[in-house]
């Protein structure tokens, strides 16, 4: 099987166009929630045959729902290993369903169904994992979208749910309402001006936690940080949802009074090291993907600050996915050495930025 | 470059000092860094279940109980214990009162506050039906070459039919 992304509306990252709210610094907004069938072992205890089969029973429970009919199906178990990296770096399934994971190889069965910013994984930790994304701060309109289709599927296939536990999941860490609503935050100002770990602090004493780029167990590179709930038991969804958004617009709030003071107090210092950022992206003949990220952030923050104008949050926003390694050898046509691809990033920002501000 | 304080370490951040003008920058080694409280990265967090494990182990909560089984995935608490992953939903019913005290630690409660949900009629009707019950189990445990509790759950279907 071949992937074809022309067939997704915008190769489904239409979350990265920067039309909701906050998008100078919230990336995206994520709901995701964790159900199992009844009468089926968790993915990573069943067999093959019966993997397939809950593949089966999901496909006709999609086909039949008003929101998810139009869904296409991308059997992720029949992918090469470029493929399914590439959909991961686009955000679109996670670490565990492309099977990039040592611990976790790729599972017959393994599956998504995608959609505008709705997405169905089968056979990932979970027989289901549901997740709507939406660009920049809108926690309301992905939690209704999830509600829509939970209910959608909920009456199709029979969920595994406990009285007193509720949602059963195959991690306990999801059991309960297997919740998970999170946002990809930018957080330069709160970084530069060392406040950010009494920050990520106090989140974790409040049951927040925050993860990298590509959620769990990945780094933080960029300054960009996952902000989501820890726990999934004991509280409802409004309210886990409520609180999350209450949580977001304080950190919100702090990132923008840090880049206030960050500007005041240390102007020309700021100025300089920003504006060194994108002359490096403008002029680079070789950048490493940690390096474009860094530099990127720089540039996202100058950009925020209104130190640098005419370039587009999106392009932005685009640029931090398709410099991704999966991406470049996508652009390319063939699978690039660790110093091609450097080359060929280093090229791709110069292109993507002159096409923006101009020569 | 050298720390500008211990002149002695590689620096390893830059800070822009804006308490005092005029602002000046420093490059500091993690040491003189940490003396000044600054942490020079970001650290992870640790996943809740991970610690909790932890702790189970330590308090031995699950000793003695490790062979537990579940008659429909046939996992055991041993294997919960090393993978953090339930087999399937019927483990919560094996080891009840196990994972009711596990989800006290990690969430601080066991009692679900959401949505309730009824699974969908035709299927609860049969979910609830013994037979169905018993089709299922069948099914796992041929799948699991497991034929002695297959030959027994097939004999008992045929007394129900």
């Amino acid at each position: 099987m071949t992937l074809d992304l022309s067939l997704l509306p915008d190769g489904g990252v239409n979350w990265l166009d920067a039309s909701g709210d906050h998008s100078g610094i919230v990336l995206s907004t994520r709901v995701r929630l964790a159900r199992n069938l009844e009468g089926f072992a968790f993915p990573g205890r069943a067999r093959d045959g019966e993997r397939l089969r809950i593949l089966a029973r999901v496909r006709e429970a999609v086909e039949s729902s008003p929101h998810l009919r139009r869904n296409l199906l991308v059997r992720v178990d029949e992918l090469g290993s470029e493929d399914r990296l590439l959909l991961h770096e686009r955000h679109l399934i996670s670490k565990e369903l492309a099977g990039l994971d040592t611990q976790h190889p790729v599972r017959s069965g393994a599956a998504v169904f995608l959609g505008d910013g709705i997405g169905v994984m089968v056979n990932e930790e979970d027989h289901l994992r549901l997740q709507t994304l939406r660009s920049g701060f809108n926690l309301a309109d992905a939690f209704a979208d999830m509600q829509r289709i939970d209910e959608e599927l909920g009456e199709r296939v029979p969920f595994a749910f406990h009285d007193e536990f509720g949602f059963l999941t195959s991690c306990p860490t999801n059991t309960g309402t297997g919740l998970r609503a999170s946002a990809l935050i930018h957080l330069p100002g709160l970084v530069l001006t060392k406040e950010i770990n009494k920050t990520l602090a106090g989140l974790q004493q409040i049951g927040f936690t925050y993860r990298g780029l590509y959620g769990e167990g990945s780094e933080v590179v960029g300054n960009f940080f996952q902000i989501s709930n820890q726990t999934t038991l004991g509280r409802s969804e409004e309210e886990i949802i409520d609180k999350l958004l209450q949580v977001l617009s304080t950190v919100i709030a702090r990132e923008e009074e840090a880049r206030r003071v960050l500007l005041r107090d240390a102007g020309y210092i700021i100025e300089d090291k920003l504006w060194r950022a994108y002359g490096t992206l403008r002029y680079a003949r070789s950048l490493t993907f940690d390096e474009a990220m860094n530099f990127l952030s720089g540039v996202r923050l100058a950009v925020g600050l209104k130190l640098i104008t005419g370039l587009s949050v999106y392009t932005l926003n685009k640029l931090l996915i398709f410099s991704q390694a999966a991406h470049l050898s996508h652009a390319e046509g063939r699978s690039l050495s660790e110093s091609e691809a450097n080359l060929a990033r280093a090229r791709f920002v110069r292109q993507a930025l002159a096409a923006e501000v101009g020569m | 470059m050298l720390c500008d304080s211990c002149k002695e370490r590689d620096a390893v951040v830059q800070v822009t000092q804006v308490t005092d003008p005029p602002v000046r920058q420093l490059n500091l080694c993690e040491k003189c860094a940490a003396e000044r409280g600054i942490e020079t990265h970001v650290t992870m967090p640790k996943q809740p279940l991970a610690d909790f494990i932890q702790a189970v182990q330590q308090k031995q909560l699950l000793a003695g109980s490790e062979s537990w089984r579940c008659t429909f995935c046939n996992s055991t608490l041993r294997d919960f214990r090393n993978t953090s992953r339930l087999g399937c939903a019927y483990c919560y019913g094996a080891f009840e009162a196990k994972l009711r005290d596990l989800l006290r630690g990690v969430h601080g409660t066991s009692k679900h506050q959401g949505k309730r949900y009824h699974p969908p009629s035709q299927a609860a009707e049969e979910g609830a039906s013994v037979a169905t019950e018993l089709r299922t189990r069948l099914r796992r445990a041929v799948e699991q070459e497991q034929f002695e509790e297959a030959a027994k759950l097939r004999d008992q279907l045929k007394v129900m039919e």
